[in-house]
């Protein structure tokens, strides 16, 4: 184990940009979210940012190949050549986009953040593997930091994640801040090289004031409300119980079809392809995409999910039911709170737990 | 509140209404969320304090188009939207019975949020409440100013006048405290460059979710330009470049002229992004060259883009 | 925009014509030999009340430097009332493009009748000057539609 000043946080910062790309939560126009470091940027360690850092391994839009078109001039075409058949002059050549070849670090992720990394895992490096994200997960180095005040909002613990404790989660190097010291641990071999490039900028310490921090931590997880959520009755194989369920039609009313709830989320996975017509060809990318717009997985006859209400529900299902059906139980909530922050209308997945919660005990809603 | 309460309990019981659009109580101090009530029991949900912030004039769109009427709480600036919609023919007026609901302005959650986390009770919100809202949180209590913590709209605040009701409760007050265009002005008054410089910071935080649509009640086209598959338009790419400056002019022009400064928009987005700034621009400029005009003053009215005179400015011509 | 064989920045333009009016003085230009220059792409539209101020950022996105609308002279619309409407429009959707910092200039509203092909022509020898003046447009541009 090692420890910085808080103070001396640039330094560090300076050292592993010097050697990688650097992603970690800037405040830019008074939001925080994770972005690049650049000299003098302003961050913030302490509260939750706006957006998730999944952008690091799964952004919101890249581009996935450039189909160009080029017309080689009449007089420069071979003889023999037919100079008014344009189907000769014209090629199409087809580029990929690169891969992430260079690792970066990502600074500053949640416990929270890590599982839901660990969701997108299950979905895009099991077989047909994302080669894209996968790339990314390859050169990604995730330095997490240990929650330090926890918001009302929080209720990752009931997904089972430790926010005192990111060595729990799948962190390269775990991080701690306790007083006027960051404390640093390497967890996996690629924390221990990134470990190695900047411990010029560390000290040593000992571990002792880390754990009273962690316990510190779970004493304050013990007092938010939402940390005592029940999840009886949700995951796999409740399809037909949960999808049937007439409380859908009372609660999903005043949801306005947004997506803010599905991109602020950590692990909302859906995405888009899409065309983009470019001067002299085709840029095909992907983007995130959102169950709650209306043209979500539309089909030609209008398919596939008509109301809102189906919407609403498809979210919550999907995070609840189906994602746990599909991978040993395992729920696709890591109970970060983004969304219940951020829902315009208030609405989110704590109360629709609360609300079936409610209605299973006999209570009205 | 609970005089409130009664009146719309009076009302589902003699008949009057068949159903009430109100707030319900969150599940913290801090939440309530826009519903639908049917039933007199069902109101003991039913919550109106300085959270209450949503407009809920776009949902009488849908709830007007039920059967029997239905009581709707409206401040008093959201009655301007109420009254918008009137004169587009989007809800209709026979199945609606207003309640005008004082407010004293409302609260941003965000501005609360800044020096206190792990709140657990908030109190003294309520429209008959005190000066001093008490939060109790996780790491200490506070107490702050009810007027340092209103939604920026608030600061603004169109007057205490209910622009349409069957009947009004609750004492409103005027919480202006800024001039209207002083945003605006500032803006315009930096270089080209600035401006530009400011936009695209502000801009650039922004995720393409949608919520200034969806909660702007005078966004209330059947299907929205940007989501039309067949058209170019509809790019969910959330690039720096071009796509947000796009969406977001667009969508102001769209309702230039409509816009009654609600300022939800800018309520509801995620990244706090002045949106209010494109609108009030418009409405600045619709003032300077055509004259006074406050969308949804007056259901009668003719908006400035529909209308013309001979003598109009030139495009371009900055008088 | 291009650039010429002399290295010379060319700029794209964009002319909205109304039908009615400015459409037939572009031709009138042309069969009284009068010249403007190749870098105004012209539009036909039905009416300058048909432009959608999303027509113009589309434009812009796209990759050109200016836009121009050209209508007929306030009276003389082909649909009475038209160009009335188009002129509220464009006089909001160029002053919030220079709200947000656009060069002031990139958009031009032109009444010009089907009898006046000199017209034409000297407004739009005019407006490539004016553009070519500013030089490319990077405020209003798609990064993806560069060359």
């Amino acid at each position: 184990m090692y420890k910085i000043s808080l103070k001396d946080l640039d330094t560090l910062f300076r050292e592993i940009a010097g050697n990688n790309e650097l992603i970690l939560p800037v405040k830019k126009a008074g939001q925080i979210n994770f972005g690049a470091y650049e000299e003098g940027v302003e961050t913030d360690l302490i509260n939750k940012s706006v957006k998730s850092p999944k952008d690091a391994f799964f952004p919101q839009f890249e581009t996935l190949y450039n189909v160009k078109k080029t017309i080689t001039p009449a007089d420069e075409l071979a003889d023999g050549e037919e100079a008014a058949n344009t189907k000769i002059r014209t090629k199409l050549s087809i580029e990929m986009e690169g891969l992430k070849d260079k690792d970066f670090v990502i600074f500053g992720m949640r416990a929270c953040d890590v599982k839901g990394v660990e969701v997108l895992d299950n979905v895009f490096l099991s077989d047909p593997v994302d080669s894209f994200y996968k790339a990314r997960r390859d050169h990604g180095i995730i330095v997490a930091l240990a929650c330090k005040e926890p918001e009302e909002s929080c209720f990752c613990t009931v997904f089972g994640v430790d926010p005192a404790d990111p060595t729990k989660a799948k962190a390269d190097v775990a991080t701690w801040i306790v007083g006027e010291d960051l404390y640093w641990k390497a967890v996996t071999e690629k924390g221990e090289k990134l470990t190695e490039s900047v411990k010029s900028a560390l000290t040593d310490a000992d571990e002792a004031a880390v754990e009273s921090e962690k316990a510190n931590i779970t004493s304050i997880m013990d007092k938010l409300p939402n940390t005592k959520l029940s999840l009886e009755g949700w995951g796999a194989g409740k399809t037909d119980e949960k999808f049937n369920s007439e409380l859908w039609g009372k609660i999903y009313n005043p949801c306005l079809g947004c997506g803010t709830c599905t991109f602020v989320c950590p692990t909302c996975q859906c995405y888009d392809i899409k065309d983009y017509t470019t001067k002299d060809g085709i840029q095909r990318y992907r983007c995130w995409d959102s169950c709650m717009y209306s043209d979500f997985t539309l089909m030609a006859g209008g398919q596939n999910r008509t109301s809102q209400l189906q919407r609403f529900r498809q979210r919550f299902m999907h995070k609840l039911v189906y994602y746990p059906d599909r991978y040993d139980g395992m729920f696709s909530c890591v109970g970060c709170g983004r969304c219940v922050d951020k829902c315009p209308q208030s609405l989110n997945i704590v109360k629709v737990i609360k609300a079936f919660d409610k209605e299973e005990k006999g209570g009205a809603v | 509140m609970q005089g409130l309460i009664d009146r719309l309990t009076a009302l589902l019981n003699d008949g009057t209404v068949a159903r009430v659009l109100g707030w319900k109580k969150g599940d913290m101090p801090y939440n309530p969320e826009p519903a639908i009530f049917n039933s007199a029991e069902e109101l003991k949900d039913f919550v109106y304090d300085g959270f209450c912030g949503a407009n809920l004039s776009k949902m009488m769109i849908e709830a007007t188009k039920l059967e029997g009427k239905t009581a709707v709480c409206l401040k008093p600036c959201d009655t301007y939207s109420f009254n918008q919609l009137i004169r587009e023919h989007r809800v209709n007026r026979d199945n609606a019975y207003i309640i005008g609901v004082g407010c004293r302005g409302k609260l941003d959650i965000e501005k609360i949020k800044k020096d206190a986390k792990g709140i657990t009770e908030i109190s003294g919100t309520e429209l008959d409440g005190q000066e001093k809202v008490t939060i109790k949180t996780i790491y200490g209590d506070k107490e702050i100013n009810y007027t340092d913590a209103l939604l920026g709209r608030c600061h603004v605040c169109k007057g205490k006048e209910h622009m349409i009701a069957d009947e009004t409760w609750g004492e409103s007050k005027d919480t202006a405290d800024q001039e209207r265009f002083e945003e605006v002005q500032k803006l315009e008054a930096m270089t080209a460059e600035e401006r530009f410089e400011f936009f695209k910071n502000e801009l650039s935080k922004c995720i393409r979710c949608n919520a200034c649509r969806n909660v702007c009640p005078a966004c209330s086209c059947r299907k929205c330009v940007f989501d039309n598959t067949k058209f170019d338009a509809q790019q969910k790419a959330n690039v720096d470049s071009f796509e947000e400056k796009m969406f977001h002019i667009i969508r102001a022009f769209h309702v230039a002229g409509r816009c009654t400064d609600c300022g939800e928009c800018s309520r509801v987005c995620p990244e706090g992004i002045p949106l209010h700034l494109f609108n009030r621009k418009f409405i600045k400029d619709i003032d300077k060259y055509y004259g006074e005009f406050q969308a949804g003053k007056d259901p009668e009215a003719q908006s400035p883009l529909t209308d013309f005179t001979f003598e109009d400015i030139e495009p371009g011509e900055r008088g | 925009m291009s650039v010429n064989e002399n290295g010379e920045f060319r700029p794209l333009i964009v002319a909205f014509c109304c039908n009615w009016c400015s459409y037939a003085g572009a031709d009138l230009a042309g069969s009284s030999r009068l010249s403007y220059p190749a870098d105004v792409k012209i539009i036909r539209v039905p009416c300058s009340g048909r432009v959608n101020p999303m027509f113009i950022l589309r434009a812009f996105e796209r990759g050109a430097d200016g836009v121009i609308i050209c209508g007929c002279h306030p009276g003389d619309c082909h649909y009475s009332t038209g160009n009335y409407y188009a002129r509220r429009r464009m006089t909001l959707l160029f002053s919030m493009l220079d709200y947000i910092g656009v060069e002031n200039g990139r958009t031009r509203v032109e009444w010009c009748s089907a009898a006046e092909g000199a017209k034409f022509s000297k407004t739009m020898n005019e407006f490539c000057e004016k553009i070519a003046s500013l030089g490319k447009n990077v405020r209003l541009g798609d990064l993806r539609c560069k060359d």
